[in-house]
């Protein structure tokens, strides 16, 4: 068989990527003829930065979905072909078994990988990650940053000197203390797992009862509902084998493996709680400013005469009424995650070495750029896309928001 | 100005003792110091060989103390082996045991042996500070001025062409990462696959001779990402000072759009962006660790990851120290700047 042109290989890349096409179009078709009921999201159709910042997200969000499920990809990300071996884009499969895919559309990696299948399925890798990193960095930032904007005093100034330590340390640093298998080995990655992921939890838990406290005979049982719920998520996020804590030394026994549907892979586990907890401090920074100017205003002062509790203004005042820069904020966040899994990809750190994330296939590409270059300039020019759809998806609700 | 000043120094030395007090915690952690034994010693070494090796080199005494053996508060450790021959923490090789100085330690001046490069810490240290000071120099010479000039330009016509070109740009160089744009930059300037050679790939060459072929890709590369934030702050800033009333009033009396923007409106919009410029430090460290690592340029940041790579205690602690310095002494000079270039703050 003969190796493809330029123009073939664009064609069937696209090609592969229909599912991805079909999806983007269906969704622009449904949003924008419904746009004037969806809120703030349908306003981002206004702004043409808005929509190609989110068209770009979405793009690379049905790509990692539909990777992960096998659909775009044409070979095993992990599986080596011989003869494969840094071959430039195009260049036939040889010896092609009936029904596999005849070409590697994107050349093949020192390893002898196809580049395009390794590409879409890493995308599932930072789409995974990501966006629930940020969430949990929210989680925690906001659950600290409320008290310390409005209470102040001393509680603000310890707060403040923890999330300025964290924010002195030098990111690279951080990493490379937190994310090394001996650190792994003692078990300081599962305590802070343990620590932070049990902010959510607390969020719901104020923000429900706060809420709802005048009411008993509704708050209690939704309450043993949502945080039997949380609690059991949580314990079934931080247990890995029946055990919180598994070290050679000593255990600590947790959820019994009867009730735990899944374990996380200890590598993950240590890369998603250092990337929460570099980006926590950040946010409880935004959080606190926020809650600060936000406190002064009038309805705050009206809750206050009303005589409602603090946490109800915090949460029910002052944090809808902060959701405009925190959305935007949001957004920039997921992209600097991908940025900092990128980073992490990049020295080798956390993830398996054999991993199709970007951030590693950039690493490995990168030895040979030199002579090689579609095994590194892929995973490089998607992580850029993303995080640019981020910043101008980020761009377009900023201004829209404005707008109210 | 005088209390604030002494507050913030005071806020410092915490932060640097906190901080290097989580850096010795996390590099002593049992498996750690077990791999240095193995590093130093030997690769094959048993259990009971390694708990004697760490026993023999100090490592066995409680955290807290040797903590305070590498601030100097403690007496080094002293070692005398079956016969009756005396290693300890502050007896250089060769030296007799009785003229050592019984503290060495950070307030001694002394900052310890780096394992991994086989030199003392601080000579090293300082040596690689020098290079990336090198790198750092020419990332501000290029990306000040840059950045400056995209912000107010397009800040000064909102909403112009000029605006919606240049702020396009400066939000494509924040979502690129260093080892995006470097592995593109390598990838199209200095490939033999592309052609084009302008520049080499690597700097290695550049740390002793620095020449615009071999130095300007790391220096473009770091430059790029910091960009981007630093020129969309000044165009905000931009924007923001040419809607006051001032300018109005200024370009009715007739003043040309140039004198408007150069005379009246630069200085006030030039405020925020100073502090940002500092605040951008800590970002830039990072940006140095990648790329040093990408072109191989053996400076701190590229010491940082052998450090961090083979668990070298002391010079980790040297490097936490020098870095957390850094930041927070930009942090102070940003504040203080930040007061002295806003008169409204300053008189009052």
């Amino acid at each position: 068989m003969d190796p493809l042109s330029t123009f073939e290989i664009i064609t069937r890349i696209l090609v592969q990527l229909s599912p991805v096409w079909i999806s983007l179009i269906l969704l622009y078709a449904m949003s924008i003829a419904f746009k004037r009921r969806l809120g703030l999201y349908g306003k981002l159709f206004d702004s043409p930065i808005g929509m190609i910042g989110f068209g770009l997200v979405m793009f690379w969000v049905f790509t990692g979905v539909y990777g992960a499920l096998d659909m775009i990809v044409t070979h095993d990300p992990l599986s080596q072909v011989s003869g494969m071996k840094n071959k430039v884009p195009g260049t036939p499969v040889r010896s092609a078994e009936e029904g596999e895919y005849a070409w590697y559309l994107l050349g093949g990696d020192n390893l002898a990988r196809d580049v395009f299948s390794r590409l879409i399925k890493g995308a599932w890798e930072v789409i995974k990650i990501a966006p629930l990193a940020a969430i949990f960095a929210f989680m925690v930032g906001i659950t600290l940053g409320l008290p310390a904007g409005y209470y102040g005093g001393k509680l603000d100034i310890t707060l403040s000197f923890l999330a300025n330590l964290i924010l002195a340390f030098p990111v690279i640093l951080l990493f490379y203390l937190l994310v090394t298998p001996e650190i792994v080995a003692t078990g300081v990655p599962n305590y802070m797992a343990i620590v932070l992921f049990v902010f959510p939890i607390i969020f719901l838990a104020v923000l429900l009862n706060s809420r709802f406290h005048t009411r008993p005979k509704l708050r209690t049982p939704l309450l043993i509902g949502v945080l039997g719920l949380a609690t059991w998520m949580y314990l079934q996020l931080v247990s890995n084998g029946g055990y919180l804590i598994n070290t050679p030394d000593y255990k600590i026994i947790g959820l019994p493996r009867v009730l735990d549907f899944f374990d996380i892979d200890p590598g993950l586990l240590v890369v998603f709680v250092s990337v929460v907890f570099v980006n926590s401090p950040t946010v409880f920074r935004i959080v606190r400013g926020l809650t600060m100017d936000i406190k002064t205003r009038d309805y705050v002062a009206a809750a206050q005469t009303r005589g409602e509790g603090p946490w109800y203004i915090m949460l029910w005042e002052i944090l809808p009424n902060a959701r405009g820069p925190l959305i935007v904020d949001f957004c920039l966040r997921i992209g600097y995650t991908i940025i900092l899994l990128g980073t992490l990809g990049f020295f080798g750190l956390g993830l398996a070495p054999e991993s199709p994330d970007w951030g590693s296939t950039i690493n490995d590409g990168r030895k040979l750029l030199s002579i090689y270059l579609h095994p590194a300039l892929p995973p490089a020019l998607a992580l850029l896309s993303l995080v640019l759809g981020l910043n101008l998806l980020a761009d377009g609700l900023r201004e829209e928001s404005l707008k109210d | 100005m005088g209390r604030f000043i002494l507050q913030r120094f005071g806020v410092m030395f915490l932060t640097a003792l906190a901080l290097t007090l989580i850096v010795f915690f996390l590099t002593n952690l049992q498996p750690n110091l077990e791999k240095i034994a193995k590093f130093q010693g030997n690769a094959r070494m048993t259990e009971p060989e390694v708990v004697s090796w760490l026993e023999k080199n100090g490592y066995a005494q409680p955290m807290l103390t040797r903590y305070a053996e590498w601030l100097g508060l403690a007496k080094g450790w002293t070692h005398t082996d079956d016969e009756g021959k005396v290693t300890g923490r502050c007896i250089d090789h060769g030296q007799a045991p009785a003229e050592a100085p019984s503290r060495c330690g950070l307030l001694q001046g002394d900052w310890g042996y780096s394992i991994f490069f086989e030199a003392d810490v601080a000579g090293k240290v300082l040596g690689k500070l020098a290079l990336t000071g090198k790198l750092m120099l020419w990332v501000m010479l290029l990306m000040i001025p840059m950045a400056l000039i995209i912000g107010v330009l397009s800040g000064m016509r909102e909403g112009s062409k000029l605006d919606r070109v240049l702020s396009t740009f400066s939000i494509v160089t924040t979502a690129t990462p260093e080892y995006v744009s470097g592995v593109i930059f390598i990838a199209v300037f200095a490939s033999s696959a592309v052609g084009l050679k302008w520049f080499k790939g690597t700097a290695t060459s550049a740390m002793e001779n620095a020449t615009f072929e071999n130095f300007f890709l790391p220096v473009l590369t770091i430059s790029l990402y910091g960009m981007g934030y630093i020129s969309r702050m000044t165009r905000a800033s931009m924007t923001e000072v040419m809607t006051a009333q001032y300018i109005r009033t200024a370009r009715l009396k007739g003043v040309s759009f140039y004198n408007v923007v150069v005379k009246h409106a630069l200085r006030n919009a030039l405020i925020a962006p100073f502090t940002v410029i500092m605040l951008q430090f800590p970002w830039l460290l990072n940006g140095v660790v990648i790329v040093e690592t990408l072109f191989n340029y053996k400076g701190f940041g590229w010491a940082l990851v052998q450090a961090a790579g083979n668990n070298d205690i002391e010079l980790l602690l040297a490097i936490s120290v020098v870095s957390v310095m850094v930041v927070l002494v930009t942090q102070l000079i940003s504040d203080i700047g930040y007061v002295y270039l806003n008169p409204r703050i300053r008189i009052s």
